[in-house]
Formats: C-alpha cells, structure tokens, sequence
C-alpha cells in the first residue's frame, strides 16, 4: 500500500515537471496578457457576484429578521421587491421627483405595506399551524403579482437608474457605480441593523421576542408591536433591495421579485436562517457562486449549482453556516 | 387591605377545564403559598394573573384595576412581577441585557442604575458573569438572573413559580432564603411550589389546589399541623 502511494505521488511530481516545464516553454508576452486579462475578467465576475450577492443579503436580511421574530417564512417577501421598484419607477418617471426622495417614499409605502400584510393576513394566523401561515404567505406572494399584472401589464417596463454614478477603472477591472454603492449600502445597512439590535430598546424588544415571545410579554413588551416593527423594517430593505436591483438591470415587471425572492431565500438558509451575519455571509456567497458559474460553467445550469451547493452545505450543516444551535440547561 | 384579590376565576384550555372557580387573595406584605401536585393549576392561575392566558368568567383585581381585561405586556408596570416556571431567561442575550430587559417598561436611566447595583448586591455571581451569555449559566444561577430579572422592574408583588424546581438542595435553601429577604424587604410574594414543605416554612398563608379547585387554606403553620396536608404533600403521617 505505501509502497504503491509512493509511486503515485512520485509519478505526480514528475508529470507537474514535465507539464510545468511545458508551459515555461511557451509562456511568452502574448500568454501573459492572456492570464493577466483572465484575472481581470475573474475579478470582474467576482465584483459582479458581489453585486448580486449584496442584493440577496439584503433580502436575506428581511427573510430572516421575520423568521426569527415572528417565526414564519413570508414567501410574500420578493414581491415587495418589485412593489418597491414599481414605486421607485413611478415616483422617478411620474412624478420627476429626485432620486433620493423617490427611494425614500419606496422605502415608506413598502415598510406600510409590510405592515399591513402581517396585519391582515399573517396576525390572524398566529395561533394557527404554520402550513396555514405558510400557504396564506404565498397567497399573498400571489395577490401582490396580480395586482401588479392589473396594475401595469405584463410588459417589462424600463426604470432609470437611481444611482448617478461613473464607472470606476481599477488597474483595468471596470466597477460601474450601481455595484459600488450597492455594496457600500449593505455593508452600511448590515452595521446600522447589528447596532439597531444591539443598543436600542426596540431592537432588544426584537431580540427578546424573537427568544421567547410570553417571557418578553412578562418583561412589558408589546409583541404585536414588535412583529409590525420587524415586518416594517424587513419591508423597507426589500424596497432598498428593489431599487438596487433595478438600477442595476433597468427593468422592473410583474414577477421581477419572485425569482431575487427566492434566491434570497436559499441565502438565508445557507447562512443560517435567523441570524444576521447569517443572512449577509449567505447572501454574499451565493451572488459569488452564481456569477462565477454563469460565467465559467454554464448559465443554464448556475441556478442548479446554487441550489446544488444549499444542499450539499444542509447535509454538513443542518443550521446553515452561521445558524444558532440552542443551548438547554436545566 | 387586599392587594390582589381573585373571585371565581375560570379559565379553559380547550374545551378542558383547568381552574373551577377560583377565589383567592393576597395582602400587602404577605408571603402566600398555592400548594398542590402536578396539574392541579397553580401555573394556570399564574398565567392567567399576567394575562398570558385569557380569562373565561371570574374577576382578577390587583390595587384596584381589573387584570382580566389588561394586556399582559401592560401588567408589569403596575407593579407586578413573574418569575415564570422553568426561569425562561433569554438563554442567548448576557446577563445584563437580561437584567435591563426586567427594567423595560421604565424611563428613569439613574434609578435603573441604581436597582441593578441593588440586584448584584443581592446576587454577587450575576455581578461576576455579566457579559456571560445567559444560556452558559448554570441552573441554580439562572434562577438567580430570573428573580434579579423580575426585582428590576421594582415590583410591588412577585409571583414565582416553582423557584426551587430541577434545583440542588443547597440552591433550593439559598433561594427560599432569598424569597424570605425579598419579603422582608417590603414586596409581596405569591408563591407557587411542589416543594410544600419549603413552602410552607417561609409562608404567612396558604392555599391548597386539587384539579384546578381551592380545597384548603389558612395560616401556613397551621396547614403544616393539618393531617391531609401531612399526607398528601408534606410525606408525613
């Protein structure tokens, strides 16, 4: 047996010489421009799944905050997305507002419609099994799609981008504006929420809910509070995430969240769904993957490495990457 | 005058029912004890004093206002504190953003200040393992953040229940010790435990629950002496 290893890994050696030694052969000026712009073009690919991958987060972050709050998968989640792009497009072409205020008002009709939804569908349900709430989710999910589809057609419809930004060159690797500030706002987003939670007496109010909803009812928190706050906030990164996504593709349909949603979704998983970084690492990860696999391995087959990967990741890990495990003393 | 006075309480799970009419009341200063076995629905009254669950006929009246009607989330804030059975601290914040969750519903940043130097004082290891995650604590301790968590909200009654559950002797000593000094210190106790003996030794007066129903009651060292107290939950007799 070792005697055999030996000969594989001396055999090996040899074959990396030889093959080594052949490349040194041919590497002149021509092959290294090639590798270099192949590096360039990998970064590229690496900036673009950074991108994607903030945009997931970002949605990630709203699947989450809700799971772990009120504890249920609002499937309905994507489609705020895409009320929130509509929003943006309307308020933009329509009315001529400017950018910033545009994103401020889809930020507030979305946080409204977050509200509302959980207030209307979801709280009823709350004693319920949680197929019930689950099923009532994407129901709603639908209900938002059709009304778009009544609303604004079937047509595609173009949407300027809310960000003015030029491109950047960095040492040849071109990085547009829309990809800067996405990064940059969900890298803000994620700190601003961690302190949110952290030193404020809503987000502790969350934080206790989110452990145990009659204990932190006995500490004076008002629950049905809590959940509007939680769905509120969730809501308005979805419309964050919209204006994002659009800026960035430039069309906004019907179904233009269900799909992002999705995707969102698994990236909550992956990370650990309900928990913050969680969402982030997730988010992140899954955006690189699908860009780089869409680039160098098949486009069709990216979205089934995706998911390839939740799975492989779920029979390592069961709780996600960053998914809590609970501590039980007696 | 009384504090908390329950009359004819009745509360369902389902269709069934947990509490038959229950009426009991509790004095200013007072230590009281609700005594009986597993399922008799000492934890239901409790719940159903903070409002965790709903009522279905009888009156709850707690310094005047009626509980049965009051949210539970408001409760806290009219002076009524509840160590909840199995302690259900938040196991995955620290110690001390468990013990500033007790103070929740209050504004006054000094006075919290100063209540939490009051709770480590009485609880030197929660002082010790502030920034310990809550869950990592051990049983006895647990109970310990549980009761520091309820005294932080100033509380003009505590109810506990079962403080001495899943506890080692020692611990169950300390913390009946502990009630006995929280007492003294001028807030009522409403006690709730399996452990009738414990009970009864540090109560003014008990009341003993069978099926969801008050079979007896009266002064604690009296119910001691009792010959069916003895026998069903003291091991005597």
């Amino acid at each position: 047996m070792q005697y055999q290893s030996k000969i594989w890994v001396y055999g090996g050696l040899v074959l990396f010489f030889l093959w080594n030694r052949d490349i040194n052969k041919r590497v002149n000026s021509t092959k290294v421009k090639e590798l270099i712009i192949l590096i360039m073009e990998v970064i590229a690919q690496f900036m673009n799944g950074l991108n994607l991958g903030s945009i997931y987060a970002l949605i990630a972050l709203g699947y989450t905050m809700v799971y772990g709050i009120a504890k249920m998968l609002n499937f309905a989640h994507g489609d705020i997305i895409m009320v929130g792009a509509y929003t943006l497009s309307i308020a933009m072409s329509f009315l001529s507002l400017p950018a910033p205020v545009a994103i401020f008002i889809s930020m507030a009709v979305c946080a409204l419609l977050g509200i509302v939804i959980e207030r209307i569908a979801y709280k009823p349900l709350r004693m319920s099994s949680p197929l019930a709430v689950l099923i009532t989710a994407i129901g709603v999910s639908y209900f938002l799609q059709s009304v778009a589809l009544l609303i604004f057609g079937s047509q595609q419809r173009k949407v300027e981008s809310a960000v003015n930004l030029p491109s950047l060159l960095i040492g040849g690797v071109e990085i547009t504006g829309e990809a800067m500030v996405t990064l940059g706002v969900t890298i803000f987003i994620m700190a601003a929420l961690t302190s949110f939670m952290k030193y404020t007496k809503t987000g502790m109010a969350m934080l206790a809910v989110a452990e145990d909803k009659g204990a932190a009812q006995l500490m004076g928190i008002n629950v049905n509070k809590t959940i509007s706050v939680t769905f509120g906030i969730g809501s308005a990164l979805a419309a964050v995430a919209g204006v994002l996504l659009t800026s960035s593709y430039g069309f906004v349909g019907p179904y233009t969240g269900s799909m992002p949603g999705i995707k969102a979704f698994v990236a909550a998983v992956l990370g650990g769904i309900g928990s913050v970084p969680g969402a982030m690492v997730g988010g992140l990860l899954l955006g690189i993957i699908e860009s780089l696999s869409k680039a160098y391995i098949s486009t069709e087959l990216a979205d089934a490495i995706v998911f390839g990967v939740l799975i492989l990741v779920l029979l390592v890990k069961p709780t996600g990457l960053l998914g809590k495990k609970r501590i039980d003393k007696v | 005058m009384a504090m908390l006075t329950v009359e004819n309480l009745e509360v369902y799970y389902g269709v069934i029912k947990a509490l038959k009419g229950i009426s009991f009341e509790v004095r200013e200063g007072e230590v009281i004890a609700l005594i009986g076995a597993n399922g008799a629905g000492k934890t239901t009254i409790l719940h159903t004093v903070t409002g965790l669950l709903p009522a279905k006929s009888g009156s709850i009246s707690f310094c005047g206002e009626e509980l049965t009607k009051t949210p539970a989330h408001k409760i806290v804030s009219m002076g009524m504190a509840h160590v909840p059975e199995g302690r259900r601290i938040f196991q995955e914040l620290t110690v001390l953003d468990n013990l500033k969750l007790g103070a929740f519903t209050r504004r006054d940043k000094e006075e919290i200040n100063e209540s939490l130097e009051k709770v480590y004082q009485r609880f030197e290891r929660l002082k010790e393992r502030k920034s310990q995650i809550a869950g990592t604590l051990s049983g006895g301790e647990q109970q310990m953040l549980a009761l520091g968590r309820a005294l932080m909200s100033r509380p003009k009654i505590i109810l506990m229940d079962e403080p001495s559950m899943g506890l080692s002797p020692l611990y169950v000593s300390e913390i009946f010790h502990i009630i006995q000094e929280i007492s003294q210190a001028g807030t009522t106790v409403l006690l709730v435990e399996q452990n009738a003996k414990k009970a009864l030794s540090i109560a003014d007066r008990a009341y003993v629950l069978e099926t969801g129903k008050i079979v007896l009651s009266g002064d604690a060292k009296e119910l001691m002496k009792d010959d069916s107290v003895k026998k069903a939950y003291l091991g005597e007799g």
